[in-house]
């Protein structure tokens, strides 16, 4: 048995999330990685911004900041400059992150700051009724294309990785040990880093897409998410339908906060 | 809390907290030895006999509703 309870604000329970929603795996794995790591609940600060899963951080009994639509990474930019010693990590989901909350999303990877940030990505926008997202499939049913997706979606990882991040890894709720793995490479590592976590939304999202039960919903991440070594040896054909999870990107590169405080001391030694 | 009742030593201690269960089925569907059941839309320990602890039921409940020692 493992202790979630000395980490959570339990008389906030249960917590709002619907039956059979991954969001409440999301924050078990996170849970569990910080004790792993021995973070100290001082020297950690989670930031979220609107959407049912930035309301992770009314849950967990960490300093957190639960902040405007799109805003988390920007609030984060400012808590982590004031002190880059904490651990800080970002809690979002597609829509916050990557429609309202794109630019801030692409620009703190392309600076390299230092945080971790956890995308839940359930393809639509949950607490508002399930309207589409960036994510959201093409041809997948929202309250927005009650026929059909017409537009393309984004792929969060593939934002990241392009625009610079140090740390990019996929994840889902099915497969929860390997969850909490990546979100504790994702926290020790300096520099950006992303955890994308493919967290089903039965409500909004699967109710619409003939996948009403959460059962379905985590039989279908047992049967499409794909080691990424595994993936790399499958044919075009056998990879058609399936998501590559795991590391996929992992490189060192110069960190924002580091590379301010060389300008300030470079700065102070001359003046 | 309700608890199923360990016979012996070695059967595993599961607790579901009823209160924040909310009956999603993952826990039933996904025990590899099928000691979980719904009642009444809420999970019930069925078959404590069978148990492995491997504890996955804990580990993909959502609401922090199972544990097993
Ligand atoms: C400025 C502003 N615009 C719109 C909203 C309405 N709104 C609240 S949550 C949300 C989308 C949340 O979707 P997502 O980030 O994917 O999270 P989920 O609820 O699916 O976990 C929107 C559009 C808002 N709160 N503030
Ligand atoms: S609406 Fe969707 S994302 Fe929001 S709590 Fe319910 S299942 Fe989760
Ligand atoms: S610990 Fe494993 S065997 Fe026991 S009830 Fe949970 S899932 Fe089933
Ligand atoms: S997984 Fe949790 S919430 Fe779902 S039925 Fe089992 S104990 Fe209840």
């Amino acid at each position: 048995m493992f202790d979630y309870l000395t980490y959570v604000r339990e008389g906030n329970f249960p917590h709002i999330w619907c039956s059979g929603c991954g969001h409440g795996i999301v924050l078990k794995s996170f849970i569990r990685a910080i004790d792993k790591l021995g973070i100290h609940r001082d020297e950690a600060v989670m930031v979220s911004g609107i959407g049912c899963s930035s309301r992770t951080a009314g849950y967990v009994d960490i300093n957190t900041l639960h902040t405007t639509h799109g805003r988390a990474i920007a609030f984060a930019t400012g808590v982590k400059f004031a002190n880059p010693k904490l651990h800080v990590i970002v809690v979002t989901g597609d829509g916050d992150a990557t429609a309202i909350g794109g630019n801030h999303y692409i620009h703190a990877a392309r600076r390299n700051i230092d945080l971790t940030v956890l995308i839940y990505n359930n393809y639509i926008y949950g607490m508002t009724g399930g309207q589409v997202s960036p994510t959201t499939p093409r041809g997948a049913r929202a309250s927005t294309s009650p026929f059909g997706n017409i537009e393309p979606p984004f792929n969060i990882s593939g934002l990241a990785s392009a625009a610079g991040a140090s740390f990019v890894a996929r994840g889902d709720v099915y497969h929860a040990q390997k969850l909490e793995k990546l979100i504790t490479q994702a926290i020790q590592k300096k520099g950006f880093s992303v955890v994308e976590v493919l967290s089903p939304c039965p409500t909004a999202y699967g109710r619409r897409n003939r996948m009403a039960s959460p059962v379905t919903l985590m039989e279908w991440l047992r049967d499409n998410c794909i080691p990424v070594k595994k993936y790399e040896k499958m044919s075009e054909e056998e990879r058609s339908g399936k998501i590559r999870t795991g590391v996929l990107i992992d490189i060192e590169k110069p960190e924002f906060t580091e590379e301010y405080r060389k300008l300030v001391d470079s700065m102070q030694v001359r003046g | 809390m309700a608890e199923g009742q360990p016979a012996s030593k070695e059967l595993a201690i599961i607790r579901v907290n009823v209160e924040w269960c909310k009956g999603c089925e993952i826990c039933v569907a996904f025990c590899p030895k099928d000691v979980l059941e719904m009642e009444g839309g809420k999970v019930t320990v069925a078959r404590l006999e069978e148990c492995t602890k491997c504890m996955l039921c804990e580990l993909r409940c959502p609401d922090f509703a199972i544990t097993v020692e």
